[in-house]
């Protein structure tokens, strides 16, 4: 479904993503994982039309999606959310994922209408569906740490979109959030059937929800494969782990 | 709170309020009768800023041109052609929608700062051209005795109609600001990286908002031309845009009216002020200091603000 073929992006002269190669198939879930640094943010800017690589291909759906800007690669249904919180601080819970299926309806040139009588049940339904529909009304800027991240992914489920990339999801998050971020996002993958990319450090969870791996360092892909053969792959292990003899995990 | 102010009570009390506006003119002197046009203009203008500004979070420093434009274009219209002096009170406004349209091309490839160093400059540059053009604007002197239609020429209907179209006006805006381009557009202030990310093609409704915006001062500008007769140079000079950009400042402009409160409370300081002393723009300086400092929401956002405490207080209380 997505192809990304040698990627690379540099920022004054510094390799951030060096040769990155990732496919993901309809349906998966694949994790992106590699140390702090290692580019995987960069990697998702690139795919997402956010930064424009310095060279390499994006395909989605066989289509050439490199360097379209972002409001464009989100109309071919890609959704994203961030891993440093990013939404609309004097807005509330409702309006954030509100504006967000306004704009995949293309309703934002609508003048005259008011937006408060305007995709009311399908915003609902999102806010049920990530649990923070009580906490609709209220402005984001005095919502939990856990809670703007969980708003994060319920922006992105506004676009409906077929494929979604998440940036660290449970960063930050409290032990009990985390559980219920997990479960969400297992429930997108099997309920609604969409496909997932997402990057993790947690290394419980990154095995514990995805079909496959790939392995990111110094902006290079290593390896990309599954759970089991990237867990006892000796590159992946001398670069992520120093060179120590064990698996991971 | 508007939402509350417009339900049940609250829509009595505007009722009332508007029809009182509407008694005025047979209880005020002419002076303050012309003094309330120019409020009620001037406060359509901040509006219009506001929209741009608070709600679009687009640094729209010299927004004045836009007035200036809209004045112009109608007092050329009324002196110059034998058109009707109707067709001058739309073509003012499109006049100014198209300059905003033009300048905001330009400029909305800059960011932030950037872009009000740019749409400074370039409302400068109008400026400099209406004030030198002397065969066509009439250049330092502006233009003087614009002729009006009959109908509008007292001084009660003058204020009649200034008061009409600033009220449709308003509710226009009013609307486009609940709306979902409206609250498109309050995404983009809020965080226009995101904004892409969902679909938006934030660049477009910037230049939208722009032009509305541009409209509407060039409304406002119209209507000076009625209540005032003259048009000059000096209201596309920057230092009105700075007063105006204070206006929404002192107002509150994450509110809707705040613009039309700190409009009023500049000008009817300034009237005040000037009988007494020359050095306004020093008490416009300390006052703007003082807003900065103590409510740098403005003064209808702390009432808002008040409002709201009061109101949420006992909900967490039960
Ligand atoms: N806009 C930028 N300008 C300059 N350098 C950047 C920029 N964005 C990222 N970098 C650099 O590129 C490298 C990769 O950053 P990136 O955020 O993609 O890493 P990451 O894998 O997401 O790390 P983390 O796990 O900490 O989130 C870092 O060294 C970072 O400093
Ligand atoms: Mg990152």
């Amino acid at each position: 479904m997505l192809e990304v073929k040698s990627l690379s992006k540099s920022f004054d002269g510094f390799k951030a993503v060096n040769n990155a190669n990732l496919d993901v198939q309809k349906g998966e879930i694949v994790a992106v994982i590699g140390p702090n640094g290692a580019g995987k943010t960069t990697l998702f800017n690139l795919i997402t039309g956010i930064l424009r690589p310095d060279s390499g291909t994006v395909h989605f759906k066989g289509e050439n999606i490199t360097g379209l800007p972002p409001y464009k690669v989100c109309r071919k249904r890609i959704s994203r959310s961030f891993q440093v919180v990013n939404i609309f601080p004097r807005l509330t819970v409702f309006e954030n994922v509100q504006v967000s299926i306004l704009s995949r309806e293309k309703k934002t040139w609508n003048l005259f209408t008011p937006s408060s009588k305007l995709v009311t049940d399908e915003t609902s339904q999102i806010l049920e569906n990530v649990g923070l529909v009580e906490k609709r009304d209220r402005t984001t800027a005095l919502l939990s740490h856990g809670d703007r991240k969980v708003l994060e992914i319920a922006m992105a489920l506004g676009g409906d979109p077929e494929f979604l990339i998440l940036d660290e999801p449970t960063a930050g998050m409290a032990p009990e959030e985390t559980a219920r971020c997990i479960e969400l996002v297992k429930s997108l993958s099997g309920k609604l059937g969409l496909t997932i990319l997402f990057c993790e450090h947690d290394m419980e969870i990154v095995f514990g929800i995805a079909d496959r791996i790939m392995v990111m360092v110094r902006g290079a892909t290593i390896v990309q494969g599954s759970c089991d053969e990237v867990r006892c792959n000796e590159a992946v292990q001398d670069a992520y782990l120093g060179g120590s003899d064990v698996c991971l995990m | 709170m508007l939402k509350g102010m417009l339900e049940g009570r609250g829509r009595i009390w505007w009722a009332a309020a508007i029809i009182l506006m509407f008694l005025l003119p047979f209880i005020l002197p002419r002076f303050y009768l012309y003094l309330l046009s120019i409020i009620l203009l001037t406060g359509l203008l901040a509006t219009s800023l506001n929209l741009v500004l608070g709600y679009g979070g687009i640094f729209q420093f010299h927004h004045a041109v836009f007035y200036g434009a809209g004045a112009y274009g109608t007092a050329l219209i009324l002196t110059r052609t034998g058109l009707s002096p109707w067709i001058s009170f739309i073509v003012g406004p499109l006049v100014s929608a198209a300059l905003g349209l033009i300048i905001g091309w330009v400029c909305i490839r800059l960011s932030k700062l950037y872009f009000a160093m740019l749409q400074i400059s370039l409302g400068s540059l109008v400026w400099i051209i209406v004030y030198r053009w002397y065969s066509f604007t009439g250049g330092d002197d502006g233009i003087h005795g614009i002729p009006l239609p009959d109908i509008l020429s007292s001084s009660n209907n003058a204020y009649y109609f200034t008061l009409a179209v600033t009220l449709i006006c308003l509710f226009a805006m009013h609307k486009i600001v609940r709306s979902p381009f409206g609250s498109a557009l309050q995404g983009i202030r809020d965080n226009p990286v995101r904004c892409e990310m969902i679909g938006i093609n934030v660049k477009r409704h910037q230049l939208l908002a722009l032009m509305i915006a541009g409209f509407f001062a060039g409304v406002a500008g119209s209507l000076f031309v009625v209540v005032d007769n003259t048009v000059f140079p000096d209201m596309l000079f920057w230092t009105l845009s700075l007063e105006i950009c204070i206006m929404c400042l002192l107002g509150g402009w994450f509110t809707f009216l705040g613009p039309m409160l700190g409009a009023a409370i500049i000008i009817a300081l300034r009237t005040f002020v000037s009988t007494y002393t020359t050095y306004w723009a020093l008490v416009l300086g300390i006052l703007m200091a003082l807003v900065i400092f103590f409510l740098p929401n403005g003064v209808l956002g702390y009432v808002e603000e008040k409002i709201k405490k009061g109101f949420i207080e006992p909900v967490i209380k039960e």
